[in-house]
């Protein structure tokens, strides 16, 4: 398959075709290895996968070149793989990722997961995603692109016997999906069509300024807003992920979805460099409707997969929000804020998919460990679980924009860029950058919230059901995976000048950090060291401990919680998720519209008295009811008035065919 | 500020401890002052100003209780709370704005750590799985949401002056020109922000610190279930975290007193200054107090939506007044 490689081989082009050589013994191991032993053979092929990608993104990250020609059968022309520092960012990304979901896979394999087809669709949903980064141009992009959305389906359909949503959710997905394909073929073609060839080179030709650009911009968009899970287009999100094996929730949700952003910032920053401000608006503004919508479903979600899924959205959001900031800054000319937001937008990138790895992992091992997804069900996990619990906690931190954890030091960046955004000449500007700092803090505030309530009702007090009484923790593999995302989630927060030299160099902008463990925005004169914030911490923590274990009484352990004057503890007398987000959807009542349910018997005696009370609570995403439900209902009944065509009556048929040929006839004739 | 190369930055170790002392020995002081204050203003005795200090000796000294099915979080998130309030006394420039090069006082880093005792006092209250411990939880973080926007709005107001966030640059910025205190601007992002520490200190009308019905709780539901030490860190805590933020307030309105240089006496000088600004802000709060109900929780959104509308209009009127 490998085709012939003029001149010597650097080492970023043999990543490249390791990469796509790992994908091949991949496929033939899971195809032919026994059932007894498929999923370590396979899952170590993939964690080999996810760290080539990883080495050779770090490579092309460093300034190193390559390009891979493969020759194809088709008419368009060979497939280019070329890696840029942009690219090699993401696939750094996309391959830490994969070699973490692909080590946790070894242990949680049991089940449709251990399937033949589940273990060949694996390696290659990796090997795409990795390589859609390394495109050159744009056919090989959307080769690349189709090939990771049809392995995605199909490791999304992977517990298609066992649970009857998998399959709608599937279809959903896979709808979607092809939507966003259209549109980026669309998009291309245009650009192609005006540029005249489909290498990036000739894309770049178009004027940035000139009406197909922006008909390009618009579709192209349009298509990778879809597959990130931006608000309207986000539906698929929440069904996909509760849908899938958590192994490849962590992949879509903390590398696939970036592949959107990945290619929001190659139209923006490398084909169409210079655009009008009214593109970085358009993507502010999707990306502030994004977040704020994304955090408000998770924060009263009770699925906990369903939760994820929504705060993906969310950060999704805030790295469309910090791109659009980037550009529409760029565009009037505020060149130091608009670098700190493009980095603020891939600090974004890399805390958000170290974070939500480890959400999805540990998540993924409660619901291997509990049998229950739903939040309302689970408790005390943090004593049965302790390294579930660990790793959900980091990650949770992480979600909630915490110090010291990536998350933190991604928004410090992102808030530091807006605040300096503005400037007083420029009105719109000057509205909208605080409009910005709002929807980030309330974003956050909601987080917050939503993050507490997830770890607090999952994995403290006491347990909610049976299955989460008798959890136990999972196997050793699933452990290492979760604590490693959990490490990245504080090593990128304790030491980001690394990662924000990275991000600076794939951004294309001045490098601002000094040091490892410093962050360093020169442009706008803000800097931050959150090793330094940890050390005070820890410093104040040990003076408080000190004072604490000097010389004191010994806890007394008590059977019961004093509970104001309670004389017993049951397990259904605590706050559930539901009752926890209560009070905020209540508050956003108009945004939420949540469909309440209150059923009361009352007793036989009186009226007085009440028997019980049956409380059911859902809330339905508005965007689907009102945006989707609408247009399917249309499609279905143009279906059912289209079958009148079809009554079965060869009369009818012939009578088609007489008139069709006389169509063709007129039409050649004319 | 420079030269960090020597390993230790001694004057603004100096500062920081400095603060971390009187504030610890101020808050209490405070807390202490606003209770007698009411007491008074409603025609009682009330306990003097040294209480406070009392029941924080009485409970570090009572053997706390750990209930069954309590994880380590019971234990740790109180001592993570009063980690955290001693940070950001620590980051404050509230004596001295001499600071560290490496961890500057920027006010999102200082709203971050105060958050993150926020978050470790609702995880506590959860902890004990009591339905009071959830309520009091779940209402203090809806409030914590709701109070976000209107804080980074406020200081995204107060920064705009100086071009930068961090908060000693602020408080100089205000010492050299004092004029700039009282521009409509920096008034309205002040209110706003009182408002907002108010919400976050739990204070009335937004949450009634001395109720003793539960059913109404916000603050004080979360710690039912904590006793002796862990209670004491708990309320030294948050008192902390009122006396830093009440020190703020009123260093921002009223920035004299704080010094740029480091010496004994100017120190001594800005402590002074510091009680005589914290006794007028706390005895101004306890009066207000006294006058007010506490409101509906479903009420305080509105509250904060106002004060989140002062702060917008503070941002976008310093463009719109701002020269060039």
């Amino acid at each position: 398959m490998t085709g012939p490689v003029i001149g010597p081989v650097t080492g970023v082009e043999l990543g490249i075709l390791g990469q796509l050589g790992l994908v091949l013994v991949g496929v033939v191991v899971a195809v032919t290895v026994p059932p007894a032993v498929r999923s370590r053979a396979s899952g170590s092929v993939s964690v080999l996968l996810g760290a080539a990608g990883a080495a050779t993104g770090a490579a092309a990250l460093a300034g190193r070149e390559g390009v891979v020609e493969l020759p194809t059968s088709l008419p368009l022309g060979h497939v280019a793989l070329q890696a840029t520092p942009l690219g090699g960012f993401f696939m750094l990304v996309a391959g830490g990722v994969g070699l973490v979901a692909a080590l946790y896979g070894i242990g949680a394999g049991h089940g449709p997961s251990t399937s033949r087809t589940f273990c060949a669709a694996f390696p290659v949903f990796l090997g795409a995603l990795q390589m859609v980064p390394a495109a050159g141009d744009a056919v090989s992009f959307l080769v690349a692109w189709e090939v990771m959305a049809v392995a995605s389906t199909v490791l999304v359909l992977a517990e298609h016997a066992a649970r009857a949503e998998v399959r709608s959710a599937a279809s959903w997905y896979a709808a979607m999906t092809h939507l966003s394909f259209v549109l980026l073929l669309l998009g291309f073609a245009v650009l192609a069509g005006t540029g005249g060839g489909t290498d990036w080179a000739s894309l770049s030709r178009v004027d940035p300024g000139s009406p197909s650009a922006s008909v390009a911009f618009v579709l192209l968009a349009a298509g990778f807003a879809t597959k990130a899970g931006v608000v309207p287009v986000h539906v698929w999100l929440p069904r996909a992920h509760p849908a899938a094996p958590s192994q490849v929730s962590a992949v879509m949700s903390a590398a696939m979805v970036k592949m959107g952003v990945y290619g929001v910032l190659l139209v923006t920053l490398r084909l169409l460099p210079g655009g009008p401000s009214w593109w970085g608006t358009a993507l502010l503004g999707a990306g502030a409707v994004s977040a704020v919508y994304g955090i408000l479903q998770a924060s009263v979600a009770t699925d906990l997969k369903r939760l994820l899924a929504y705060s993906t959205t969310e950060n999704i959001g805030l790295m469309f929000l910090a791109a659009g900031t980037g550009l529409m800054l760029r565009a009037h000319q505020v060149t130091p804020a608009a670098d700190a937001a493009i980095v603020a937008c891939l600090l974004l990138v890399a805390s958000h998919a170290a974070f939500k790895a480890a959400l999805f992992l540990a998540t993924g091992s409660v619901v291997h460990a509990s049998g229950e997804r739903d939040l309302d069900r689970m408790g005390g996990l943090g004593a049965r679980l302790p390294v579930t619990g660990l790793a959900f906690g980091v990650g949770a931190l992480g979600a909630a924009a915490l110090p010291v954890t990536a998350g933190f030091v991604a928004e410090w960046a992102l808030l530091q860029a807006v605040i300096h955004g503005a400037r007083p000449e420029d009105r719109l500007v000057a509205v909208i950058m605080p409009i910005a700092v709002t929807v980030v803090a309330l974003t956050a505030g909601l987080a917050l919230l939503t993050f507490v309530k997830a770890y607090g009702i999952a994995f403290l007090a006491r347990p909610r059901s049976d299955g989460a009484a008798a959890a136990v923790e999972s196997s050793g593999s699933m452990q290492t995976a979760m604590i490693s995302a959990a490490v990245a989630v504080v090593a990128l927060g304790v030491a980001p000048g690394a990662l924000t030299r990275a991000a600076s160099s794939a951004a294309g902008v001045e490098p601002g950090s000094a040091t490892l463990t410093g962050v360093d925005l020169s442009g706008v004169g803000a800097s931050l060291e959150p090793l330094a914030l940890l050390v005070a911490g820890a410093l104040a923590l040990a003076v408080v401990g000190a004072v604490s274990a000097a010389g004191r009484r010994q806890r007394r352990p008590v059977e019961l919680s004093w509970g104001c004057g309670g004389v017993r503890a049951d397990p259904r007398m605590q706050y559930t998720a539901t009752s926890y987000a209560e009070p905020l959807a209540r508050v956003f009542d108009d945004a939420l519209r949540p469909e309440r349910d209150v059923v009361i018997t009352h007793a036989a005696e009186s009226r007085y008295l009440v028997e019980r009370v049956q409380f059911r609570q859902q809330v339905v995403d508005l965007m689907e009811t009102r945006l989707y439900h609408p247009g399917l209902r249309l499609v279905d009944r143009a279906g059912t008035a289209g079958r009148r065509l079809q009554n079965g009556s060869i009369h009818r048929y012939l009578g088609y065919s007489f008139l069709a040929l006389v169509a063709v006839l007129l039409v050649v004739t004319l | 500020m420079s030269g960090s190369e020597a390993g230790v930055n001694l004057p603004a170790l100096t500062v920081a401890l400095s603060q971390v002392v009187v504030l610890v020995v101020l808050s209490p002081l405070v807390i202490g002052l606003m209770r007698t204050v009411r007491a008074r203003l409603e025609g009682r005795v009330g306990g003097g100003l040294g209480q406070p200090f009392r029941d924080v000796r009485k409970l570090l000294a009572k053997e706390p209780i750990r209930a069954k099915g309590t994880s380590w979080l019971s234990v740790a998130g109180p001592l993570v709370l009063m980690a955290s309030s001693l940070v950001v006394c620590a980051l404050m420039p509230l004596l001295g704005t001499v600071t560290f090069d490496r961890m500057p006082d920027d006010l999102f880093v200082v709203v971050s750590v105060l958050l993150l005792g926020t978050v470790a006092v609702a995880l506590v209250g959860l902890d004990a799985g009591t339905a009071f411990g959830g309520m009091g939880s779940s209402r203090h973080m809806t409030i914590a949401a709701l109070v976000e926007p209107t804080v980074l709005l406020a200081v995204y107001a107060l920064s705009i002056p100086v071009g930068s966030s961090v908060l000693s640059r602020i408080v100089a910025a205000r010492l050299e020109d004092p004029t700039s205190v009282f521009s409509p601007v920096s008034l309205l992002a002040l209110l706003a922000l009182a408002i907002a520490v108010v919400a976050e200190t739990g204070r009335l009308p937004v949450d009634n610190p001395a109720t003793h019905l539960e059913l109404t709780m916000v603050h004080e539901a979360m710690v039912l279930e904590s006793s002796g030490r862990d209670l004491a860190w708990l309320e030294l805590g948050s008192w902390l975290r009122l006396g830093a933020l009440l020190g703020l307030l009123a260093t921002l309105l009223a920035p004299w007193g704080v010094v740029t240089e480091v010496s004994a006496p100017g120190l001594l000088l800005a402590a002074l200054a510091l009680s005589v600004k914290l006794t007028v802000a706390a005895t101004l709060l306890a009066t207000v107090e006294v006058f007010v109900a506490k409101v509906r929780l479903f009420r305080v959104p509105e509250l904060l939506a106002g004060s989140f509308v002062l702060a917008f209009l503070a941002v976008t009127a310093s463009y719109l007044v701002a020269p060039g």
